[in-house]
């Protein structure tokens, strides 16, 4: 194919490169369908949760009723002393570890290791099983003891539940989905589905939908408990 | 690993064996397209049948005793939200986007059939349920096609409880289904084209289309999350956009939502969603001039950068539909600028478009025609849009029927003039058989005659201050009598397009049997669609062997040529022979 720049222009070669993938045949980006079409969805999943946290944000200012202080509503009582915020930093902590795990997973995966990426990709699985666990005994608890509903809560404006059972249970329904979809794939892994098939991008591709789920939690502890 | 692209593997298809997985189950591009355009032409009439009760309403108040206030509301939410949405943004990517792409791309199908196919069903799942949403207690919602809060969820409203709800879980499952569609229709443009087919010999319709799915898989995930909220807060109870509320002298439950925050988001999908329908548009009636002017397209390039570029302006200009909802003023100074910076690009392609013309051999084929008289419409909406874009004009004209004659004209009828051309440009593609000409002519005129004839007037109502939205305007002093003649006149050119679309209907029926053998490639067109070894294309498109693009899709009236056109797929006829396309 020709140059799409020509040599002779001050351009960096990352930008060339770019450049030189758009001009290409056949194919943009050096990637399988789906993995490409993972990213693209992503992208749009991202938008999604993008609105939820501005438009969380935004009925959080604009409130009439003071908002309830997050540490105090998520504090666990634990030996007599109240600890803020403990329940969702385990959930934190568990939640990015199974990032981990998953990526050990893509990484056995690509050394053909059937054993052990199965079993790690059941590892993650349970940690999202945990922490989908975890988050039901938040409900609950928010629920039962505090009395706090979607349509309003005696600890102040109304959106704070909301706004909370929303963006949580969005972002839950995500972990419980991308669980059942490690064990589709930890299952055909096991079976040597992708022995046959000659390729594990399928693990990857579940990988990337699994550190996407990982990071819009992280945005979500950020915007709503810490602050 | 590197990876092996489709025009080097052997691809298995799946091989339809029965009628059933043939055309009712298929996972056929082709016949998904065909589906989908289906669908939405017939969802598309139910939108033609209300806008022409609404115009016999407006035109003769006082006569039809079937339309009540509320009946009004209904129609103009149902005629509204269908036209732009179940109708348009489905036909334009459901429908052309799923038969053009795979084609002009040199691709046997989508990458993901399978799931194209659940697109499809998936559509009109959202179809049914809308329908449903018309026979259930209290009828559809009556909020007008923008469904603001609070109005749309109180009980003033018609439809305020089932219907709204119905309406927006419509929304919902369209948005899944479209997104299914659109990874499809992205991933496959960008990963699966044929051998020589680089991102700057693609076709502009190709183009067109990418930037739009790209446009609705950003621009959708607003809408789906304000749907998402207001059905929470019709259905719980919750606040989002509710604020305290009186009504019938009793505070209602809701307290401290903010109803500017739904038209933000609403907007935000609002403004792309405008684009979604215009940029196919704009690619494809760029194909069509170029074809039947026997030029190249001018500015191919520019053409190309101006889509992106619209498509990424196209996400902040939202607020300029918000100039009246009492947002912080300094807002409509940025907005405005942006609206109007957006004009620009879309100048561009106006002259480019008129520049192709511009000693060009031109055939007034029916296509032809309807390409033509987009850029008339086009223009026309896009000037009035200038002045909906200042602030400080828009404010009287905001909410007159000054901005129904706009809108039609911008996004109803020229995408939908597109709609037809390409139609005519296709058919014999798709069918095998040439659409018959007299009848097409007369639908044609028809049409575009009659769109100035309904449109036109609207903008003298609007200066005058006509309000959009009402069922009757009753004894008003500023409203003089002369508007009731206009409204009069106005209807009766709606019917008599409305007729004439009855023209168009029996075209297509009749000459799937009785039109002429179209051959594979009537119009001399060089795209890789018009050079399938079977007309209309079989399963997998290119039978044994995939095509090769040499040039890019506009090699007409070449000097010294053989023919006066070159299709993409054919080798420079010497080494070295002038290539088109990628070259700087
Ligand atoms: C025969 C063709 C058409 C006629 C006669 C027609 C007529 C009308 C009328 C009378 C209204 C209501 C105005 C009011 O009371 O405020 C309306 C609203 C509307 N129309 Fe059309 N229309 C036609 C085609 C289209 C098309 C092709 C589109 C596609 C974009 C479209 C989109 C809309 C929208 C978005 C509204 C606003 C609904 C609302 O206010 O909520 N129309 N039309
Ligand atoms: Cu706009």
């Amino acid at each position: 194919m020709s140059k799409m720049i020509p040599d002779s222009l001050p351009i960096p070669a990352g930008l060339r490169g770019v450049a030189s993938d758009w001009a290409a045949d056949k194919q943009a980006f050096p990637v399988p369908w789906g993995k490409a079409m993972m990213w693209i969805f992503l992208l749009s999943d991202t938008f999604v949760f993008t609105c939820f946290l501005t438009a969380y944000m935004n009925v959080r200012i604009s409130t009439t009723v003071p908002w309830p202080n997050p540490s105090e509503v998520f504090a666990l009582r634990i030996g007599g002393a109240d600890i803020p915020l403990i329940l969702i930093a385990i959930m934190t902590f568990i939640l990015i570890s199974s990032s981990g795990t998953m990526a050990m997973a893509v990484n056995f995966g690509y050394r053909r290791d059937r054993a052990k990426t199965a079993a790690l990709l059941l590892t993650t699985a349970a940690f999202g099983l945990t922490f989908v666990g975890m988050q039901a005994f938040e409900w609950t608890k928010l629920i039962v003891e505090e009395g706090v509903r979607p349509w309003g809560n005696p600890l102040g404006a109304a959106q704070f539940g909301s706004s909370f059972f929303m963006i949580t249970g969005f972002h839950g329904a995500h972990v419980s989905a991308g669980v059942i979809y490690l064990s589709v794939v930890a299952l055909r892994v096991w079976r040597g589905d992708y022995e046959r098939k000659g390729t594990y991008e399928t693990v990857e591709i579940a990988g990337l939908y699994w550190h996407f789920v990982d990071l819009v939690w992280v945005f979500i502890f950020a915007l709503f408990y810490l602050w | 690993m590197a990876y092996v692209a489709i025009a080097d593997r052997d691809v298995h298809l799946h091989d339809p064996q029965t009628f059933v997985t043939k055309y009712i189950w298929s996972q056929d591009h082709k016949v998904i397209a065909i589906q989908y355009s289906v669908t939405a032409i017939a969802v598309g009439l139910v939108a033609l049948v209300l806008s022409g009760m609404m115009r016999l309403q407006l035109g003769f108040p006082n006569t039809f005793s079937f339309i009540t206030p509320s009946n009004y509301l209904q129609f103009i939410t149902m005629h509204g939200m269908i036209m732009v949405i179940y109708l348009l943004t489905a036909l334009f990517l459901g429908g052309f986007g799923n038969y053009l792409v795979p084609l002009m791309v040199g691709a046997r199908d989508m990458v993901f059939p399978y799931m194209n196919m659940l697109s499809y069903r998936v559509y009109l799942l959202s179809v049914l349920v809308l329908r449903a949403s018309c026979v259930v207690p209290g009828g559809p919602t009556g909020a007008g096609w923008t469904l603001y809060p609070p109005q749309a969820v109180l009980p003033g409203t018609s439809g305020a409880g089932l219907g709204i709800i119905l309406m927006l879980v419509s929304l919902a499952i369209f948005i899944v289904a479209f997104t299914m569609g659109g990874l499809n229709y992205v991933t496959t443009i960008l990963q699966a084209r044929c051998r020589g087919m680089t991102l700057l010999r693609l076709p502009l319709t190709v183009w067109g289309i990418f930037m739009a799915t790209i446009l609705g898989l950003l621009a959708f995930p607003a809408l789906l999350v304000s749907a998402i909220m207001m059905i929470l807060d019709s259905v719980l109870g919750t606040s989002f956009f509710m604020p305290a509320v009186v009504s019938m002298g009793k505070g209602l439950k809701y307290d401290g939502g903010s109803p500017v925050l739904f038209q933000h988001l609403f907007w935000f999908f609002g403004h792309p969603e405008v684009y979604i329908v215009a940029l196919p548009a704009f690619g494809i009636v760029s194909d069509l001039l170029s074809v039947h002017a026997r030029k190249n397209i001018f500015g191919y390039r520019m053409m190309v950068w101006a889509i992106l570029a619209i498509g990424c302006l196209s996400f902040v200009v939202w607020a300029h539909h918000m100039y009246v909802s009492g947002m912080n003023p300094y807002f409509g100074y940025f907005f405005a600028t942006t609206t109007l910076i957006i004009a620009i690009p879309t100048a561009i392609k106006v002259y480019n478009w008129v520049l192709t013309l511009w000693h060009g051999d031109i055939h007034l084929r029916v296509p032809m025609l309807f390409a033509i008289g987009f850029i008339f419409t086009f223009v026309h909406g896009g000037l009035t849009g200038l002045f909906l874009g200042n602030v400080t004009v828009d404010l009287p004209l905001s909410d007159t029927y000054f901005v129904v004659g706009h809108f039609h004209m911008v996004m109803g009828v020229s995408p939908i003039l597109v709609v037809f051309g390409a139609i005519y440009h296709w058919y014999p593609k798709i069918t095998g058989r040439m659409l018959n000409e007299a009848l097409g002519k007369l639908h044609f005129w028809a049409t575009f005659l009659g769109a100035y004839a309904v449109y036109l007037p609207m903008h003298y109502l609007g200066i005058l201050g006509v309000p959009r939205r009402y069922y009757a305007l009753g004894d008003t002093a500023f409203i003089p009598n002369s508007v009731h003649d206009v409204n009069v006149a106005i209807t009766v050119a709606a019917l008599v397009i409305a007729a004439a679309q009855l023209v168009f209907l029996f075209n297509l029926v009749w000459s799937l049997a009785h039109g002429r053998e179209a051959g594979s490639n009537p119009w001399g067109a060089t795209t890789l669609e018009w050079q399938t070894p079977d007309t209309p294309p079989k399963h997998g498109n290119w039978g044994a062997r995939l095509p090769v693009a040499y040039r890019w899709a506009y090699e007409f009236s070449v000097p010294g040529a053989r023919s006066d056109f070159i299709p993409q797929n054919e080798p420079p006829e010497a080494p070295g022979g002038r290539e088109h396309g990628a070259k700087p």
